[in-house]
């Protein structure tokens, strides 16, 4: 009866576990794979070759490209931070039962749409002769519109929307098992606001903090579209490096490269900042 | 269980699809053209017109010249009888992979061709004492001006004048670099055959589009966002394709397109038959019947492509007929700077310019 019982299982488990793992291993590990490989050969394709990552090193402009992308990204994470903690404290511990739902929904409408269609929302809004310009200048503020457009604080408030819930989410989610009677015990002794932020609340959102630092970061580093269009005609991304080596200059083997080298790079910042903080890995998946 | 009839679904699929091929394949004798081509090149009311006239079916799959290539690198030449890559993607496409066999110009109409871009597509695709395309589809890029606000526009170099400042919008790409060699003096497709003298000129072009960085408003880099800017009158003049300018004209008639006075930049898309076609006989009625000067002026009239067929000016509207007549008269055409084929390794020197000059501040 339980050797039937195990068979039978067995054959669930292979018949549910089939398709994932085709699906992975044909659509996700077999190119990955392939990419590897182009990576370290050249583009005449004759033998093994590490060119195509010493490139990186070699011209300025690759790493530089990275670099600003890199700390782009991290202030990126930084302001998310400081923005998403009030805005989950709030939703958490003092709204009101619904109000916080009808809050979290409020968040969670404008991913909804596409990022491109955010974007595009942001750019009527912001161009010089958008709806703020036009609204300005009718109140009599400015004279004639300034062009909000096509600068890096543009580029980053823009980054900054776009990744927010998902800094939002998992701090909320560790926010709410935080007991209410340790801030108030807080007071009662005497902490100032500051005090209570600093050694009761961002010490115990810490893992949430991190997990949502490292989505913001590989989401705001991996990013093609904001800082594209937002960021106009200064805004060299890398992953615009990789697209143009890819689909313009048709060189697959660096633009594969480029795509390891971003992988590589960005584990190690993560790997860095989770050692610099004293997480691991692990508590912060759970 | 879901899964398994699923799977079963999905089974079934698949082997339609394999005899669904299969059949195909057995049809193909001259009774199928199967054509590669750009979206719009092959307009169903001629397909239809065609099948009518001569009885064989059209199956068209629709490409771009990357694609082109690789598909029939892959194949090595097979799976398609017609292709239309453009004229500077085809001699160094036959020469490492021989993919295309040489047209028979004898089984052409040739009367109905313009004799002046026939010239230059044969000469581009010349291999081996043989020529390997017949034009099809021409268009230039040039200047997109808003003559109200910016009239002192002619050429490629007035786009880095600081008196525009803010107003000005370019693709950062390949065809920037060229437009402003020209502009500057240079021969730039005379260089491409000496790598130490083209970067020089690349150096010179960084330097001027870095100094001219402050005109620039953003560089664009999709069609709509171009029409946008052009339109809203933030830009007042960017380097653009014909098909945009006469877009905005009709809108803004300040807006038009306007060649530069160094020569547009023009790109030709051809017919061209791949080695391994199995309808050769129907790739040249196809080529011929497209050719035919009342179905080109159906094309431009509705794409506003210009097309090789000579004849076709009779056939066109009158408001695309003038757009021709306004923008690209036979003088212009005669100052047309032909892309010629890009030799290996010229693409990865533009490449680091362009990256360098987008990052610069």
């Amino acid at each position: 009866m339980t050797t039937n019982r195990k068979r039978r299982i067995k054959w669930g488990f292979v018949v549910f576990f089939t398709p994932v793992f085709l699906w992975l291993l044909l659509l996700i590990v077999l190119p990955q794979l392939e990419l590897l490989r182009l990576s370290f050969v050249g583009t005449g394709g004759s033998g093994f070759t590490l060119r195509n990552y010493l490139a990186f090193f070699k011209e300025p402009i690759y790493w530089l490209t990275f670099v600003r992308t890199a700390s782009y990204a991290i202030l990126v994470t930084l302001i998310v931070i400081v923005v998403a903690l009030p805005v989950s404290f709030y939703i958490t511990k003092i709204a009101r039962v619904r109000a916080s739902g009808f809050l979290m929904v409020l968040l969670l409408v404008p991913f909804w749409v596409s990022e491109l269609i955010r974007v595009y929302g942001w750019m009527i809004l912001l161009r010089e002769s958008g709806v703020i310009n036009q609204l300005l200048v009718r109140i009599g503020l400015f004279r004639q519109p300034v062009e909000m457009l096509y600068n890096d604080v543009t580029m980053i408030m823009g980054l900054v929307y776009t990744s927010m819930l998902f800094m939002v989410i998992p701090v909320i989610g560790v926010m709410e098992g935080l007991d209410d009677a340790l801030i108030e015990a807080a007071y009662d002794l005497g902490a100032k606001k500051l005090a209570i932020w600093r050694t009761i609340i961002i010490p115990y959102c810490m893992p949430g903090i991190i997990s949502g630092s490292i989505i913001v970061f590989m989401l705001v580093l991996g990013s093609y579209l904001t800082p594209n269009l937002m960021g106009g005609k200064n805004s060299l991304w890398f992953t615009e490096q990789i697209y143009n080596q890819i689909i313009i200059y048709f060189n697959w083997n660096q633009g594969a490269a480029f795509g390891f080298l971003l992988l590589a790079l960005s584990s190690l910042i993560i790997w860095a900042v989770l050692r610099l903080t004293g997480q691991s890995l692990k508590k912060v998946i759970k | 269980m879901k899964k398994v009839i699923l799977a079963i679904g999905v089974l079934a699929l698949c082997a339609g699809m394999a005899f669904g091929v299969g059949s195909k394949e057995a049809k193909a004798e001259n009774k199928v053209l199967r054509i590669m081509t750009w979206s719009g090149y092959a307009p169903q009311e001629l397909i239809d017109k065609f099948t009518a006239e001569t009885g064989i079916a059209v199956e068209v799959t629709l490409s771009n010249n990357e694609e082109m290539i690789s598909k029939l690198r892959a194949t090595r030449g097979g799976g398609f009888d017609l292709v239309q890559p453009s004229q500077d993607r085809i001699s160094s496409v036959v020469e490492q992979y021989g993919i295309y066999q040489p047209i028979d110009y004898s089984k052409l109409d040739i009367a109905q061709i313009d004799p002046s871009l026939l010239a230059a597509v044969k000469k581009n695709t010349l291999v081996g004492g043989k020529s390997y395309a017949v034009p099809h589809v021409y268009g230039t890029e040039g200047l997109v001006v808003n003559t109200a606000k910016a009239p002192g526009i002619k050429d490629f170099k007035d786009l880095l004048d600081p008196k525009y400042a803010g107003r000005v919008s370019y693709r950062l790409k390949r065809p920037t670099l060229i437009g402003m060699g020209f502009s500057h003096g240079y021969k730039p497709f005379d260089l491409y055959s000496d790598p130490v003298k083209y970067q020089a000129f690349l150096d010179d072009m960084e330097k001027l589009l870095i100094a001219g960085k402050p005109a620039v408003k953003t560089y664009w880099d999709n069609g709509d966002q171009l029409l946008q800017l052009l339109r809203s009158e933030e830009v007042w003049a960017a380097s653009a394709w014909e098909q945009a300018g006469w877009k905005l004209h009709a809108e803004n008639p300040n807006i038009d397109y306007i060649a530069p006075s160094s020569g547009a930049l023009a790109w030709v898309d051809t017919f061209a038959i791949p080695s391994q076609s199995e309808n050769v006989s129907g790739a040249y009625k196809w080529i011929n019947f497209m050719l035919r000067p009342e179905n080109a002026a159906f094309f431009t009239n509705r794409e506003t492509y210009g097309t090789a067929s000579k004849d076709a000016v009779k056939f066109l509207n009158p408001e695309i007929a003038a757009n021709f007549t306004r923008g690209l008269p036979p003088a212009v055409l005669a100052k047309i700077n032909w892309y010629p084929t890009v030799p290996v390794g010229i693409e990865e020197l533009e490449g680091k310019t362009l990256d360098r000059v987008k990052a610069s501040r």
